[in-house]
């Protein structure tokens, strides 16, 4: 007779052996390069030490905190990311709400509103890029149409709008996605809760406020959580609407972390600001995380 | 509890007036429909007007038969190799699909049904790495790619985009296998079939509709990766469609091609726009089992 505890570990290490082949690519990808970047931040490795790592502790670091960019860039990283959460879970809770309700050709409603998401957001840039175009754009034109402006707006060549630009841009990329996870939420409440609200004479915007917003409240924070580092790391979008510019108006640490290793060959520094990067993500994720928890505890 | 003692609520009236709710949603719904639509028709419409249409000012809403043209994508097929940068996606999101469906479903497995020491942590690290923006690897992989010599070779970006995918992989397909019956698979074991044989005779086949959800989302991602295709690939032919669209500008000063990257646009996105009008029902609930479930 073979035991139980015999059956119990060939089951497990079979279950190891399932997992390995994931578990390897993914320690190889995730893991090792910002290991990697971590160990490489203590070394200074550009053109003056011919891309060789010449150990030189914390010097990478004393280096970023004068550097102008790089506080430049977490400031627009800040900024952006701030903007596009605000509108993104505004606009993205009214398509919810919305798809939610039962309608004719709801089915085709929902499948529109995803379609910006799956779009490559490169190839999304190009398009924005041309509707915010100066001379020939359409946005320009439709506000000129209006008499909103007198003169057309030079949308990606001045700071201000530039950002305005990508944050716009953003928005219509990533609105879809909170919708999806939001109305996922909605659907899991029960509609008998509703009803007996309605019965008690609650108006629409009192149930919204008093049944809606609390159950969906960790979702809400899920979502924004996933946007969050989504947002934080945005590349490719603003790399290909205006690189950066202009003047590094809407330069965020992912362009920056770019251009230090791709442009100037800056790997010691480049690590540095990943490491960084890194940092921060795991702060306001660990902060977050501890909030849905808490979130959890209270509703339960 | 709020104090809610209200009377009996009066019967909302139906018939008459105007339904204002009934409006709000039309007007909720009519905003969606616009707001996701209006700049991919835009650049669609961009892409079929001849260039003197495209640069008049005020902007040509409505062109006329003769303003229309299809140069544009001829221009791309047979100035640009096109057909070399979508063959190129297409191999390496399929290809980086299909390993992420064989690595990511026995882990997603393993994860759901054999009780392994350190579940929730390997769990917990695979939500959380979902978190992190590809700009924290590239640098690292930028070295491995070097070390092994793989810059503009497939292997560059398949093993890469298998990674980004098998996080969501292993959480979909995880959500998946807690749902699917035991007794099935407890049957198969009395019928003396082991681990890896019950995995591939028995749960495979019913799994086939949850790796087709997994597989969309996985295909979608792979397609729309930017960052490393741009630092891994510099030859021209080993470009995908993303970056080849996005450089498309760079090669005159002068002239910018309008109609010819609206025209990328177009081609780029045809296939995923097929894919959502398809499988909206799946990638909905693939997206949603995999992040918010976790």
């Amino acid at each position: 007779m073979v035991s139980r505890d015999y059956i119990r570990r060939r089951e497990q290490r079979t279950g190891w052996l399932l997992m390995l082949p994931a578990l390897l690519v993914l320690l190889l990808v995730y893991a090792f390069p910002i290991l990697r970047a971590f160990w490489l931040s203590f070394f200074t490795e550009n053109l003056s030490t011919n891309l060789e790592p010449v150990f030189s502790g914390l010097d990478n670091y004393g280096l970023m905190v004068g550097d102008g960019r790089f506080w430049q860039s977490m400031r627009n990283t800040a900024v952006f990311t701030l903007f596009t959460l605000f509108f993104e879970l505004g606009l993205g809770l009214i398509i919810a709400l919305a798809l939610d309700q039962a309608f004719r050709g709801r089915g085709l409603a929902r499948t529109i509103a995803i379609l910006p998401w799956a779009l490559p957001t490169a190839l999304i840039a190009l398009a924005w890029r041309w509707i915010f175009n100066t001379e020939f754009g359409v946005w320009n034109d439709m506000l000129m149409r209006l008499h909103l402006i007198g003169n057309p707006v030079n949308w990606l060549g001045e700071p201000f709008w530039a950002m305005v630009a990508v944050i716009a841009a953003d928005v219509w990329k990533t609105t879809s996605f909170v919708a999806i996870l939001l109305l996922a939420g909605l659907q899991s409440i029960s509609q008998d809760l509703y009803e007996a609200h309605a019965l008690d004479g609650a108006s629409p915007w009192q149930s919204f406020r008093q049944i809606t917003l609390p159950l969906i409240a960790p979702q809400i924070v899920i979502t924004m959580l996933f946007r969050f580092a989504q947002s934080f790391g945005i590349f490719d979008l603003i790399q290909v609407m205006t690189g950066g510019g202009p003047g590094g108006a809407t330069e965020t640490v992912s362009i920056y972390i770019y251009a230090a290793v791709m442009r100037y060959l800056d790997f010691g520094y480049g690590a540095a600001l990943v490491t960084v990067t890194f940092l921060v993500l795991v702060a306001v994720v660990a902060l977050s995380w501890l909030y849905i928890s808490r979130l959890r505890a209270k509703t339960e | 509890m709020t104090t809610v003692p209200q009377t009996i609520a009066p019967p909302q009236t139906p018939d008459r007036g105007i339904p204002w709710g009934r409006v709000l949603l039309w007007l909720a719904i009519a905003f969606t429909v616009t707001f996701s639509l209006t700049p991919v028709l835009w650049q669609v419409l961009t892409s079929f007007k001849i260039n003197a249409a495209i640069t008049q000012t005020p902007v040509v809403y409505l062109p006329g038969f003769d303003q229309l043209t299809l140069a544009h994508y001829v221009d791309l097929f047979r100035l640009n190799q096109f057909h070399v940068y979508m063959l190129n996606s297409a191999l390496v999101a399929i290809v980086s699909t299909v390993l992420c469906l064989a690595l990511g479903s026995p882990a997603a497995y393993a994860l759901a049904r054999l009780q392994i020491p350190g579940e929730q942590v390997i769990l917990a690290l695979v939500l959380v790495v979902t978190l992190f923006p590809y700009i924290l690897l590239f640098l690292g992989l930028l070295e491995l790619v070097r070390a092994f010599g793989l810059a503009n070779n497939y292997l560059a970006l398949i093993v890469p985009y298998t990674a980004i995918n098998l996080p969501l992989t292993i959480l979909v397909m995880r959500s998946f296998f807690q749902q699917l019956p035991k007794d099935l698979e407890d049957s198969a074991r009395v019928d003396g079939y082991n681990t890896v044989q019950m995995l591939w005779r028995i749960v495979l086949p019913m799994t086939l509709p949850a790796l087709v959800t997994t597989g969309i989302l996985a295909f979608i991602f792979a397609w729309n990766e930017y960052l490393f295709a741009l630092t891994f690939m510099t030859r021209e032919s080993m470009k995908t469609i993303p970056v080849a669209a996005a450089q498309l500008g760079g090669t005159t000063l002068f002239e910018v091609p309008y109609g010819p990257l609206a025209a990328a646009t177009v081609v780029g996105t045809l296939p995923l726009v097929l894919l959502v009008l398809f499988f909206q029902r799946r990638i909905v609930q693939g997206l949603t089992s995999g992040s918010v479930k976790g």
